[in-house]
């Protein structure tokens, strides 16, 4: 039964397919390659103009003008999709509501609620200080966290490259040394070693460095009374860091600045905050009297858990930055 | 006030033509770096010294540094140490 209906169903097909009965030896010519698009080369225009069918007309027409008119299609695509996106953004733009104006969505409850009670729920006389790292703390962990683990990657990534390069290549490197040394007589220092001798850059660094480091420690321990905190902070600290790298050498930089100390603070900083702010966050959500006091608002020693907090983001931020300077430029930290 | 703002916003618009018109990527990286002095300048105009503070130490800080870093590395610098070590 099952043999006769395979039986049927093949005639059908061949009937279908327009094939005669099939020989029991059958041979299945391969099939030849597909040509590729835009390589055979197009026939003569008017050759067989009278005889060509539209399709082939169509092809031969392709194969002429098809690259020419991809071109120009694509251009005018382009243009096209630039200025749709363009006026749907600037009606977008249009339609927001009027900056500053009091009836605007964003002015709600929660604002009146962070303006009213900021303070002395907080303890921060900077509101935003109180925002970022009190009620909205477990944001900026993450931001932390995600920051540590993106220098983390480029630590491993870069490091590993580093290190097999040094075992493979050290010969040639040497070599390279030498031959620079016989061409050019005293020798140059490789391109990743930086120049130490210039002047200007050393006494604007020897002016700047005090100052820049000082201004991002002003604005990290500031963080709750003015505006800064630990993220702008710990990036001011982390251009002082790269412009003493810059003047004086990584080599200078490395002698207290590692990867050791980088992972160390950074890892100790994230693990003080995901500690104290999960505390705070236990006894908050349980109702349960927390022993951190919030202090006099405006007093350096207020604020509650937002001064340590600040000082962790700039820890990890400062690292995290210079890290990325010291890896990409060097390949090492 | 109002004038000083708009002057502002105009310098920023002209800014963030040359940067994408420019040919030298060293002048694209500078013209960045004072589109972002100046967008800090508008953020104290707001009202808004924390982004302001932000602003000028990331984006004019240490972006400027990196795009620097990523020049010399694809040597479009200019420095003649740079391409005598190539």
């Amino acid at each position: 039964m099952n043999e006769e209906l395979r039986r049927i169903w093949k005639s059908f097909f061949d009937w279908v397919m327009g094939n005669g009965p099939r020989p029991e030896n059958e041979v299945i010519p391969p099939e030849p390659p597909p040509d590729l698009p835009f390589t055979r080369k197009p026939k003569d225009k008017y050759s067989r103009f009278h005889e060509a069918t539209l399709k082939e007309r169509y092809n031969q027409w392709l194969e002429i003008h098809g690259l020419h008119l991809f071109s120009v299609l694509y251009a005018g695509l382009s243009v096209l999709t630039c200025i749709v996106i363009v006026s749907l953004l600037l009606a977008t733009v249009a339609e927001l509501p009027p900056f500053g104006h009091e009836r605007n969505p964003a002015n709600n409850e929660v604002i009146r609620r962070y303006v009213e009670h900021g303070g002395h729920e907080t303890g921060a006389q900077n509101i935003v200080a109180g925002l970022i790292l009190d009620y909205r703390a477990f944001d900026t962990f993450g931001e932390s966290a995600v920051l540590f683990t993106a220098a983390v990657s480029v630590l491993m990534l870069l490091g590993a490259s580093r290190r097999n390069r040094a075992e493979s290549e050290l010969q040639p490197h040497t070599y390279e040394i030498g031959r620079n040394f016989l061409q050019r007589g005293p020798p140059s220092l490789g391109h990743h070693v930086f120049r130490r001798d210039d002047t200007i850059l050393h006494s604007v660094a020897n002016l700047s460095i005090p100052v820049i480091l000082m201004m991002g420690c002003v604005v990290v321990i500031n963080g709750h009374l003015s505006p800064g905190g630990g993220f702008s902070g710990g990036a001011i600290l982390s251009t002082a860091l790269i412009l003493a790298a810059n003047a004086y050498g990584f080599e200078r930089v490395h002698e207290f600045f590692n990867e050791r100390t980088f992972i160390i603070s950074s890892s100790t900083a994230l693990m003080i905050y995901a500690l104290s702010k999960g505390y705070s966050f236990f006894t908050g959500a349980n109702h349960i009297h927390s022993i951190i006091p919030k202090g006099t608002i405006g007093n350096i020693l207020s604020g509650g858990l937002i001064l340590p907090l600040n000082l962790c983001v700039g820890l990890i931020v400062a690292g995290t930055l210079y890290g990325f300077y010291a890896l990409f430029s060097e390949g090492d930290m | 006030m109002l004038a000083v703002e708009w002057l502002l916003l105009l310098f920023l618009i002209v800014c963030a033509l040359a940067v994408s018109i420019s040919k030298n990527l060293l002048n694209s990286v500078i013209i960045f770096m004072s589109y972002s002095l100046v967008m800090a300048v508008i953020w104290v105009l707001l009202r808004s010294p924390d982004l302001a503070i932000t602003e000028a130490a990331v984006g004019a800080g240490v972006t400027s540094v990196l795009f620097f870093l990523a020049l010399r590395k694809i040597g479009q610098l200019g420095h003649k140490d740079d391409e005598d070590n190539k």
